[in-house]
């Protein structure tokens, strides 16, 4: 590796000087460490019920006090972060693969299979997708990694525009073009010329999507139609705070403190990450 | 204009024959029929029930019936609530969301537009700082939090809003209209600030200055005009949003709206319920959007020359 600065480089160097976006990395790897290690940091088993204490405001023995059925809530909080977490990256990974697939495609083979593949995406973006990630809930049943794969599925559209776009651009630059005349072959031409080059992109828009993802599964957990028991999201548990909030407040609070937080560090982070591989959008 | 427009309009028909198409047989995928109840039913009470709502005809000639009911309005009889058709459920629930919806949205335009214009006017002040600040808390607390904790603090702990209803006590159309406007009130603002700078850079405000107008002329005349172009392209994608967030809204507050009813029939596996809706929400979302097109179309005079 030489010593010059690359883009990447260039891009550290001014995510670390972004306060906003170094403050919302650090709030998300304590929270990943948080979700990682829950059985061992938890107080408490998430299912552990003391039913005779019922619900109980915050006190020494638990942290954040218990639910309804004794449960301690700091417990809960911790391992519904593993299940919130894993939907919003692993949701995202499929959104990913599906757009970024997609693009590339798109991009590279232009023409007609351009115009007909970004014409998909336009008639599917004016689709009320939501709607039918509850109809494909209801059909299949509330499947963990169905849940997955219907957010996934719905949210690669922007991923596959950016893409496009970008690939479009790189497609008529020299290096492309020797290494067409080279016959390198397409699936090597994607991976080894295209992918690297649009990565910044793609991992801008990745880390802005999380937190959308999020708060579909969390928007489904509320209606009863994402997350089952006895798994917890963040999301089930503020259905369940809504549900006990006139006598138990806290049990709304604490559950939606920590998913508006995380939302917002993955939302500082990810801005902050766009300014950094693209200085130009700064202004925004 | 026109031109595009209709084209526009044809394209959405094969769509949305489409998505009638595809959802009518996923719903024939789902397992179990619309009548296994806990107690058991006898087989010729089945039977009949099965010719009544024509479940015993081949599901080609059930596609066709349906469709062909569909062209007429007619979307078919509810199969949770006997005796009522969807197209009466709809027609029932429609007025109530689309009051909730059009509140919520007039919330969202009139605090959005103000807040964003004033802060690209002020940038960098206070008058920018705290409105964005304020956006980024919108955008980060889902409907769903927001809803409960506005219930908590203005109708609970103050007591000075009712906690549910619509339309039956004094006021209990404020809570659910903020609810649902408050997320995009702060999308507004963000791209409308975004937008004024753009445009207020530009050379023909700085000649609409040079030339004596007032600052408000300036803002108002010249400026916003263009620089609310992507507020009214977002309007057309934020109606489905709004419809999403009229689920979880209308379930807060009990509101008897059509997204209530939707989330019900999610729940009770009222399929004829869940393909009416489906269908009818798909139309309207495709309508909204063209229609929101075309507005930032006919704003924007470049994009009306080429027309």
């Amino acid at each position: 590796m030489s010593n010059s600065s690359t883009l990447w480089s260039d891009a550290i160097y001014r995510l670390t000087r972004n306060k906003a976006a170094m403050f919302g990395a650090f709030i998300l790897l304590i929270l990943i460490a948080c979700a990682a290690l829950a059985p061992w940091i938890a107080p408490y088993s998430y299912s552990f019920q003391d039913l005779e204490l019922g619900a109980s405001p915050p006190s020494a023995a638990h942290i954040l006090g218990t639910d309804v059925l004794g449960r301690d809530l700091l417990s809960r909080i911790l391992y519904g972060a593993r299940i919130s977490l894993l939907v919003g990256f692993v949701a995202t990974g499929v959104a990913l693969v599906i757009g970024v697939s997609w693009g590339i495609i798109a991009g590279y083979a232009g023409g007609k299979v351009d115009s007909i593949m970004m014409r998909i995406v336009d008639v599917l973006y004016g689709l009320p997708f939501i709607i039918f990630i509850i109809l494909l809930m209801v059909i299949f049943g509330r499947n963990l990694w169905l849940l997955f794969g219907a957010i996934g599925a719905v949210e690669w559209l922007t991923m596959a525009r950016i893409v496009r776009g970008q690939v479009m651009g790189l497609k008529n630059q020299e290096f492309v073009m020797a290494a067409k005349a080279m016959g390198v072959s397409n699936f090597s031409m994607f991976r080894k010329h295209l992918l690297p080059n649009i990565l910044g992109p793609i991992a801008v828009y990745a880390t802005l999507t999380i937190p959308q993802v999020m708060l579909l599964e969390g928007f489904l957990s509320f209606l009863g139609l994402g997350i089952q028991p006895p798994m917890s999201s963040w999301g089930t548990l503020i259905k369940d705070g809504v549900e006990s909030m006139e006598e138990y407040s806290w049990l709304l609070i604490y559950p939606g403190i920590t998913f508006t937080i995380t939302l917002f560090a993955l939302n500082f982070f990810g801005d902050g990450l766009r300014d950094a591989l693209d200085p130009k959008t700064t202004d925004n | 204009m026109l031109n595009i427009f209709i084209r526009r309009l044809l394209l959405a028909i094969p769509v949305l024959l489409a998505v009638a198409s595809l959802t009518f047989f996923l719903i024939k995928l789902a397992p179990g029929g619309p009548f296994d109840a806990d107690k058991a039913v006898s087989p010729q009470v089945l039977k009949n029930l099965n010719e009544a709502y024509n479940l015993d005809a081949s599901e080609w000639e059930q596609y066709v019936d349906y469709m062909s009911g569909i062209l007429r309005g007619d979307f078919g009889p509810s199969f949770r609530f006997p005796g009522r058709s969807v197209s009466e459920m709809i027609a029932t629930g429609l007025p109530v969301t689309f009051e909730l919806a059009f509140y919520a949205i007039l919330i969202a335009l009139l605090i959005g537009v103000s807040s964003g214009v004033l802060a690209a006017l002020k940038r960098n002040t206070y008058l920018d700082f705290i409105p964005m600040a304020i956006a980024m808390i919108g955008i980060c607390v889902p409907t769903f939090l927001m809803g409960p904790l506005l219930v908590l603090i203005f109708g609970i702990n103050l007591e000075v809003l009712p906690v549910s209803g619509w339309g039956q006590l004094p006021g209990d159309k404020i809570l659910p209209s903020i609810t649902l406007g408050f997320a995009y009130a702060a999308y507004i603002a963000r791209l409308s600030r975004g937008g004024m700078l753009e445009v207020l850079n530009q050379d023909f405000i700085r000649t609409a200055r040079a030339k004596g107008l007032t600052e408000r002329n300036v803002v108002i005349k010249h400026a916003m005009q263009g620089g609310l172009i992507p507020v009214v392209s977002f309007l057309g994608p934020a109606i489905a949003g709004l419809l999403a967030g009229s689920f979880v809204v209308e379930t807060i507050f009990q509101i008897p709206g059509l997204g209530r009813f939707y989330v019900e029939a999610a729940f009770n596996r009222d399929y004829t319920m869940i393909l009416g809706t489906t269908i009818f929400f798909s139309a309207m979302i495709v309508f909204f959007n063209l229609l929101s097109d075309l507005a930032a179309m006919w704003l924007n005079p470049r994009s009306r020359d080429i027309s």
